[in-house]
């Protein structure tokens, strides 16, 4: 068992230093200059620029050579500094995540939980029920063919331009203030709910019919066969196969859950949503390599944390895996 | 005759197929005593496992048309799923051919049947020391209980259910193939193991199908052949190895090699041509196409007739 952990965490470091060199890679060889652009928005005279671009240089460690950079950026990486944000200059990078960070978990790690769990509970309640695999299961391979942001812009014209319902845009009310107050709670919640139910809707399809297909698969397993066979009531039968056909739900999980994350970040964009994702696109459009990089990081950080977790939840729910750790298979 | 657990009448099961009825099982009749151990035997798609399984469990596609079944003097509802459950397990039971597969891989064994006696209204404590007897009777260590499926060889998942399927003391036990998936030495313990439990009176009447003639030869008290969706012969073990009458049970019987006779000069005779489809069955004997001793009456059909006591034949030149 020891070592089956040792191997897994071999691989999640070697999958995340090369994600980190990846990370680091992909801004600078991005074009554009982020020195450039803060400098035509400060609109400077020439000479002035010119001494500002070699101290806006020096101040990203951009004037160093290229393996010096990289070296710098996992030695900052170890310290917990991702560097100075271009966009929001002179503020640290990190800050900046850590302020958006909980508006995405708060909108990906329910939608991902409860999508999941819907729609594994409604696909095995359509595997034995004709009229509600005939009617809502369609409806479900729509949703999981739905892109992301298709589905949110729908939503968002549905219910916020034209009917008014929820709000377009931002994290809370503009008129508010951040304060632990039932206004400012429900102001979050009103803004939270479509990004969520778009991300949701779109999970919840895919998990519906993934569970649909395995619960019949399970139940024609020659194991229920054999309890059907001994007389065993309906019940035992089927919790059994809902048992057994989350497994490969679960992995599915895994699979799913970088896919997961890319949709909340376009969803957030659509809804104007201040997360990650939003960060992403500020990030981009401003040439902010040091904040594209940090949001970046964490992503990778937080899918490689979750699929961990699942790998651990796998041997725990399922024997066969474990007995193929200790080698013993009779 | 000794008196009788199952009687089986006329018994017609048909395959749902979208090119037609299969008819698997055209009007089958026979009665096993108790305390009788019977090999079913014939080769594969005669229907021998689809008489297995109607008299417990019709599956998804098979379709009750006629015939009745009586199990101890009460009729099984074997069309009616519902009403069968309250006979299975307890009154008649079956090894299944998948038994290899047949134990949920996420349980293990132990809590799995007590899932299963506890869903069927019986008290698992009750049954333990009764469960831990009869595994050390097939050679299983206690401990199997706390493992996984996965962990047992595949003859020790075989007398796993065995003993499972046998637990609760059926009437009649159907073993579907039990030996098909397993070397010779487990074929032996497996079959003596069928023949202790008769004995034990854990079970009252077996009826052992397999394709393995010379296996039922050796445990077995009668042996019925099948062919085609029909019975073609019954008779006790000896009679009918000895002194078949229908021929397909002869040229099935000289088609088994024999200890002590070389066959380097003399190839062992098979049978020739193949079964007829059950789709649309022929009128008459179906095995007259491939019989040696086909008349012109065989374009009727024989009846399944005692020729003898306890014999019974369904061919023509046999009467």
């Amino acid at each position: 068992m020891r070592q089956y952990f040792q191997r897994k965490l071999g691989i999640y470091v070697l999958t995340f230093f090369v994600a980190v060199t990846i990370d680091w890679m992909i801004p600078r060889f991005m074009p554009g200059d982020p020195v450039q652009t803060m400098l035509s928005r400060a609109s400077l005279r020439p000479e002035a620029a010119q001494s500002m671009q070699a101290y806006l240089n020096s101040v990203f460690g951009l004037d160093m050579p290229l393996w010096r950079q990289y070296l710098n950026f996992w030695g900052g990486l170890l310290r917990g500094d991702l560097g100075i944000s271009v966009w929001l200059f002179p503020q640290p990078v990190t800050g900046v995540i850590l302020r958006a960070v909980p508006y995405t978990l708060a909108l990906l790690v329910p939608a991902t939980l409860l999508s999941w769990w819907a729609g594994n509970k409604f696909g095995a309640l359509a595997a034995r029920r004709k009229w509600l695999d005939n009617t809502v299961l369609p409806l479900g391979y729509v949703l999981t063919a739905t892109p992301y942001m298709w589905l949110a812009i729908l939503l968002a014209w549905l219910f916020g331009s034209v009917t008014g319902w929820f709000p377009l845009s931002g994290g809370y009310s503009f008129s508010l203030a951040p304060a632990w107050s039932l206004e400012f709670a429900g102001s979050l919640f009103w803004h939270w709910f479509l990004p969520f139910l778009s991300l949701f809707l779109v999970a919840f399809g895919g998990w519906a019919i993934g569970m649909r297909n395995m619960v019949i698969y399970e139940l024609e397993a020659d194991y229920a066969h054999y309890l059907e066979s001994l007389g065993a009531p309906r019940r035992l039968v089927r919790r059994y196969a809902f048992r057994n056909a989350l497994l490969p739900q679960l992995t599915g999980l895994a699979l799913q859950l970088g896919v997961l994350v890319a949709g909340a970040l376009v969803t957030e964009i659509v809804f104007s949503y201040p997360g990650l994702g939003y960060l992403v696109l500020q990030a981009v459009n401003n040439q902010d390599f040091f904040l594209l990089q940090g949001v970046f990081l964490f992503i990778v950080i937080g899918v490689l944390a979750a699929n961990f977790l699942i790998d651990i939840v796998y041997v725990v729910i399922d024997p066969r895996t474990r007995t193929g750790m200790r080698g013993d298979t009779a | 005759m000794s008196p009788v657990t199952l009687k089986v009448d006329n018994l017609q099961v048909w395959y749902r197929t979208l090119r037609g009825d299969v008819q698997a099982l055209d009007g089958v009749s026979f009665t096993v005593g108790d305390g009788e151990l019977v090999g079913l035997a014939g080769e594969s798609g005669c229907g021998k496992s689809t008489l297995g399984k109607s008299l417990i469990r019709l599956d998804g596609r098979m379709r009750h048309v006629g015939g009745t079944v009586e199990l101890d003097g009460k009729e099984l509802p074997i069309g009616d799923s519902e009403r069968m459950n309250g006979f299975r397990f307890k009154e008649v039971s079956i090894i299944p051919q998948y038994a290899m597969s047949a134990m949920n891989p996420t349980r293990r064994i132990g809590r799995m049947v007590a899932e299963l006696l506890e869903s069927r209204g019986v008290r698992f404590e009750g049954q333990l020391e009764e469960l831990l007897r009869r595994l050390e009777l097939v050679g299983l260590d206690p401990e199997v209980l706390e493992r996984y499926p996965i962990e047992l060889s595949g003859g020790m998942k075989q007398r796993m259910v065995m003993v499972i399927s046998t637990l609760l003391n059926p009437s009649l036990l159907v073993a579907d193939e039990v030996t098909s998936a397993l070397d010779v030495s487990n074929q032996k313990a497996v079959a003596e193991a069928l023949v202790d439990f008769r004995d034990r009176h854990y079970v009252k009447s077996t009826i052992i199908i397999t394709h393995d003639l010379s296996l039922v030869y050796q445990i077995a008290d009668s042996i019925i052949v099948m062919y085609a969706g029909k019975l073609a012969e019954k008779a006790p073990t000896d009679t009918l190895v000895h002194a078949p009458r229908h021929p397909y049970t002869r040229m099935l019987i000289g088609a088994l090699p024999e200890v002590g006779v070389r066959y380097d000069t003399k190839r062992l005779e098979g049978i020739p041509g193949s079964p007829p489809s059950l789709l649309d069955p022929p009128k008459g004997c179906r095995f007259r196409d491939r019989c040696p001793l086909a008349f012109d009456k065989c374009a009727e059909e024989p009846p399944f007739r005692e020729v003898a006591p306890d014999h019974a034949v369904a061919c023509w030149k046999a009467f």
